[in-house]
């Protein structure tokens, strides 16, 4: 077989070239790690004390003194330091390259952001302290609010819902309630598109709504007639993305609203997306009356290899009413209030209660607002600007290598997306995004959403450079040049990370979830 | 705009290359009448590092911080001291700036992290198995009530007393939309905890009893005959326990036959941050494995033999079961779970032992001192590093009083129960390694004056 276009040798075992394998199986800087339980000991301690620590005899717990063996291991300080150097070392970040993950806005997590969330006086305040100590907290929960608000034109805030899904939950409930206080409980119907985030419908059902799904068009958008058609006296709720999960914006979105709320229904958009939007749309000019925000996507607060998130939910007039405690209020003084159980009953009668012990992620909010105080109004549109401009920039790039079954119809938003339509037969959206890998990327969104058969969904964000966007470009052009013309080893991609493809199925068939100590070799043999 | 890389020539040739005269051409699709032609008016425009730093700085100075006074809440949220090496370990961009670890092949770091984590709050919390995190504990409290209702197939739950109120509040709220009954009460200020009331109060129709251990007032108690009356009737005993690090002194909830194991873990390298992002923790018993809501991350290998990790089992998740998923929870709190951890292999468990042994020899010299000041009261025969008093007035002006005084003196039971009268004179006052004999005698001599 010839050199390919992108260089490879297919038929070249490209893990080790030449080279004999390693004693230790490191790969030069590519280093293997032990689990800390084969590598600590339950004497060893990393952390000095002043005192000693004897309980003595006269302990008053209970007479439960922990008297068994806990299996704790302990690594002195600088074994604690490179096991997890080590292990950070074998993880894509957005600090690493581009991470075009669709849906999940993996943008540039400004360090100002984790420096002020470190200031003693937000880092190291207790959620019980009295109210007169803690104005300055209160001040950034208020302000973050009215910044929310104000940027989405809606009426109210709930600032408590720990994450996406959890904000979810927060609209949904305000909906229910609402719709009990009008004495329409009855209304048990949620209405999701198809292309939605699993989260949406499970959420729904969490809160005790059945969920009936809408088809999209051919062109990736809500099916606006059938939506209207299945509106009626039992419908609570449509829960609509936007811009949705195709990339693509809700045109219809305002007429969809009216004829929701024509028919007695509330409209929840899962705020997700915002980023494309933000500054040039408010969601409340939409119709809109619940919709939560993810500060680690719009707001650039860190993922964290999986949270923690937040998801603030902004609030129709109609809604809110209904949010969860606690809240904040500035008063005419400037004292901020945080309004609790004891407090609401007389101003907020309606609320549907706590969702979450104390005040939802303070850490996230300072990072939050940090992050808003340094874009202002005019940097938040831009990010907008340049979020769509460089995910048509992308998709305009690629239509031509892949199949993109929406770019016929206009412009993307955020976010480009593509199918596996013209890849060679027996290979799949998967193998493309192993591709990837070895070309030092992090792989796309990849299998959602469901309406496009293996959907790659590109979300490249605001903070590439063109360069940076340039060179993603070529890679994974090349990659799906491989696809086309059926190089077989994209097949074993990826060759070059710290694993090979993992087996995912040995996994869920016989699930290890804890490390345990290996049986010793005698027993092991029976 | 400094996060933005694009120059405008870029723009334009970017423009160019798609075929839009004007950034306006890529919106068309924004109905003609909801568009804004400019900035959002009345906001401030964008501004630098420092100006930013000095309006965050301004509004942090208004708070009192913890470590600056004498400090003695807890009700949930612990301080401890944290060492320097977990915050600069969390803050490496391969950590802090890395998704849910969908692609494992480059997510290795995280992966295998939480496998160690997963571990560590399993063999912490006495269960077979823990999950890669909740959001924090009072959620993780609630899901664990509803995956008792799907293992049991019954609808109601029991509260002790003793669990926090706030955990109270949030099962009260899911419970209005998921039908679950529950069954709740205030705690007494009394030695006593409720577990005798608890036992009589199981039935067939129970679900699940919710005891925290310790509990809101620091009352430590045996659960072993409450998780066998459970068990002779069906029901799964969930214990919730908010201070992880007293299962460092006192066994753990697993070991006396709790079927569900919750807990707060941001004792544990995450700090106290006015209530936000903590870590929920959350173990099983084997056998309900596949009832438990959130991300499992299981070894395996990979083509070529070696061992890695993957998330698994994860058709109880919304992603693939959507309105059939065992919970909607997606994000959880991985950074916080990475603090957890190290901040747990850092102790080890002689370390955890140590922590724990002179946080509990600290309350136990507290409790002794303040029970000395005349009119004071200790209502605990048993504790952690928590402990109430029944003051001779109400405890919760006292606390303001003191917090003016530039004492942060505990959480008055008044705060977390408003409007329960025979609450209003207790107070809890944590101790932890952080807290000095000087803390102790300045709150002691400052109670005695304004009781005086």
């Amino acid at each position: 077989m010839s050199i390919n276009q992108s260089g490879w040798r297919p038929e070249m075992n490209v893990g080790t070239g030449n080279a004999a394998p390693t004693f230790t199986g490191n790969k030069a800087l590519m280093l293997e790690e032990a689990l800390i339980f084969e590598i600590g000991s339950t004497e060893t301690t990393g952390v000095d004390f002043a005192d000693s620590g004897d309980l003595g005899d006269s302990h008053k717990l209970g007479g439960l003194f922990r008297d068994t063996p806990i299996g704790l291991p302990g690594l002195a300080e600088p074994e604690a330091v490179r096991h997890y150097t080590r292990l950070s070392r074998q993880n894509y970040a957005i600090d690493l390259g581009l991470f075009p993950l669709g849906s999940c806005t993996m943008k540039h997590n400004p360090r100002l952001n984790e420096k002020m969330a470190r200031l003693p006086g937000f880092a190291d305040v207790h959620p019980l302290q009295p109210v007169d100590t803690v104005q300055g907290a209160l001040a950034v929960i208020n302000e973050l609010a009215v910044w929310l608000i104000e940027l989405t034109g809606m009426h109210g805030v709930a600032m408590s819902p720990k994450a996406g899904a959890h904000g979810e939950l927060c609209g949904i409930l305000c909906i229910k309630a609402a719709l009990e206080a009008r004495g329409e409980g009855h209304r048990k119907v949620v209405l999701v598109p198809e292309s939605a985030h699993g989260t949406n419908p499970a959420t729904a059902a969490f809160a005790g709504f059945k969920v009936e799904d809408i088809p999209a068009t051919a062109e990736g958008r809500v099916d606006t007639a059938a939506l209207k058609a299945r509106l009626g006296p039992d419908v609570a709720a449509v829960m609509i993305t936007n811009p949705n999960t195709c990339g693509l914006f809700e045109r219809d979105l305002k007429e969809i609203s009216d004829a929701v709320h024509a028919a007695g229904g509330y409209v929840y958009c899962d705020g997700a997306n915002f980023n494309a939007i933000v500054g040039r749309v408010r969601p409340g000019d939409l119709g809109v009356d619940a919709m939560h925000i993810n500060l680690h996507k719009t707001f650039s607060t860190p993922h964290g290899g999986g949270g923690p998130g937040s998801g603030p939910v902004v609030l129709s007039e109609a809604l809110s009413p209904f949010g969860p405690l606690p809240f904040t209020a500035r008063q005419a003084d400037g004292h901020i209030a945080l309004i609790e159980e004891e407090t609401a009953g007389d101003d907020h009668p309606h609320t549907f209660g706590r969702m979450v012990a104390f005040h939802g992620q303070m850490g996230m909010f300072t990072r939050a607002l940090t992050y808003i105080l340094s874009h202002g109004a005019d940097g938040l549109r831009q990010v907008a600007e340049d979020a769509v401009l460089n995910a048509n920039y992308v998709l305009r790039s690629l239509e031509g290598s892949l199949d993109a079954p929406f770019a016929g119809a206009g412009p993307c938003m955020h976010e480009a997306i593509f199918s596996d339509a013209n890849l060679a037969e027996g290979f799949s959206t998967l193998d493309v995004a192993k591709g990837l890998i070895d070309e030092g990327f992090h792989p796309m969104t990849v299998y959602f959403p469901l309406v496009v058969h293996g959907a790659m969904l590109v979300e490249p964000t605001e903070t590439e450079s063109k360069a940076a966007l340039d060179q993603f470009i070529g890679a994974l052009r090349s990659v799906a040049e491989r696809a086309k013309a059926g190089d077989v080893s994209l097949k074993s991609a990826p060759h070059f990370a710290p694993r090979s493809r993992l087996d995912e199925t040995l996994a869920a068939r016989k699930p290890v979830l804890v490390w345990k100590e290996p049986a010793p070799v005698a027993a092991a043999a029976e | 705009m400094r996060y933005l890389p694009l120059t405008q020539t870029d723009r334009e040739a970017m423009l160019g290359v798609i075929g839009a005269a004007t950034i306006d051409d890529l919106f068309v699709d924004v109905p003609e009448a909801a568009r804004l032609d400019g900035p959002i008016a009345g906001l401030p425009a964008h501004a630098s590092e420092l100006s930013v730093e000095r309006h965050m700085t301004a509004l942090a100075r208004r708070n009192t911080v913890a470590g600056e006074v004498p400090f003695f809440l807890g009700a949930g949220a612990y301080r401890h001291h944290v060492p320097a090496s977990v915050d600069h370990l969390i803050q490496r961009g391969e950590f802090l700036t890395a998704y849910t670890p969908y692609q494992p092949e480059i997510a290795q770091g995280t992966l295998q992290m939480l496998f160690e984590f997963q571990t560590q709050v399993a063999r912490l919390l006495g269960t077979d198995v823990a999950n890669a995190s909740m959001y924090d504990g009072s959620t993780a409290c609630w899901e664990a009530i509803g995956m008792a209702r799907r293992i049991t197939r019954k609808g109601k739950a029991i509260l002790s007393g003793g669990l926090h109120p706030h955990y109270v509040s949030v099962a009260k709220t899911m419970a209005k939309y998921t039908g679950d009954a529950l069954e709740t009460a205030a705690p007494t200020l009394t030695a006593e905890t409720d577990i005798d009331a608890l036992i009589a109060a199981i039935d067939g129709d129970t679900s699940c009893v919710v005891v925290q251990y310790p509990d809101i007032l620091g009352r430590i108690a045996d659960l072993t005959p409450l998780a066998d009356a459970c068990h002779a009737n069906k029901a799964l005993l969930i214990a919730v326990v908010t201070e992880p690090v007293a299962l460092g002194a006192i066994r753990s909830p697993g070991e006396m036959d709790a079927d569900i194991v919750v807990g707060e873990g941001q004792s544990l390298g995450v700090g106290l941050q006015f209530g936000g992002p903590y870590v929920g923790l959350f173990g099983c018993k084997d056998k309900y494995v596949r009832q438990m809501p959130g991300r499992l991350c299981g070894e395996t290998v990979d083509a070529d033999g070696r061992r890695g990790f993957v998330l698994t089992l994860s058709t109880r998740e919304q992603h693939i079961r959507r309105e059939k998923a065992t919970s909607n929870i997606c994000t959880n709190s991985g950074l916080c779970a990475l603090a957890f951890s190290i901040h747990m292999t850092l102790l080890g468990e002689a370390g955890l032992r140590q922590l724990a042994a002179i946080n509990h020899v600290g309350a136990a010299a507290a409790a002794a001192r303040l029970a000395q000041v005349p009119g004071v009261e200790l209502v605990n025969d048993s504790f952690f590093n928590e402990f109430t008093l029944k003051l001779p007035v109400e405890a919760r002006p006292v606390v303001r009083t003191l917090a003016d005084r530039g004492i942060l003196a505990g959480v008055s039971l008044g705060r977390l129960y408003p409007g329960e009268d025979a609450l209003a004179n207790g107070l809890i006052v944590a101790v932890t390694e952080t807290t000095s004999a000087e803390d102790v005698e300045t709150l002691a001599a400052a109670l005695q004056e304004i009781l005086a």
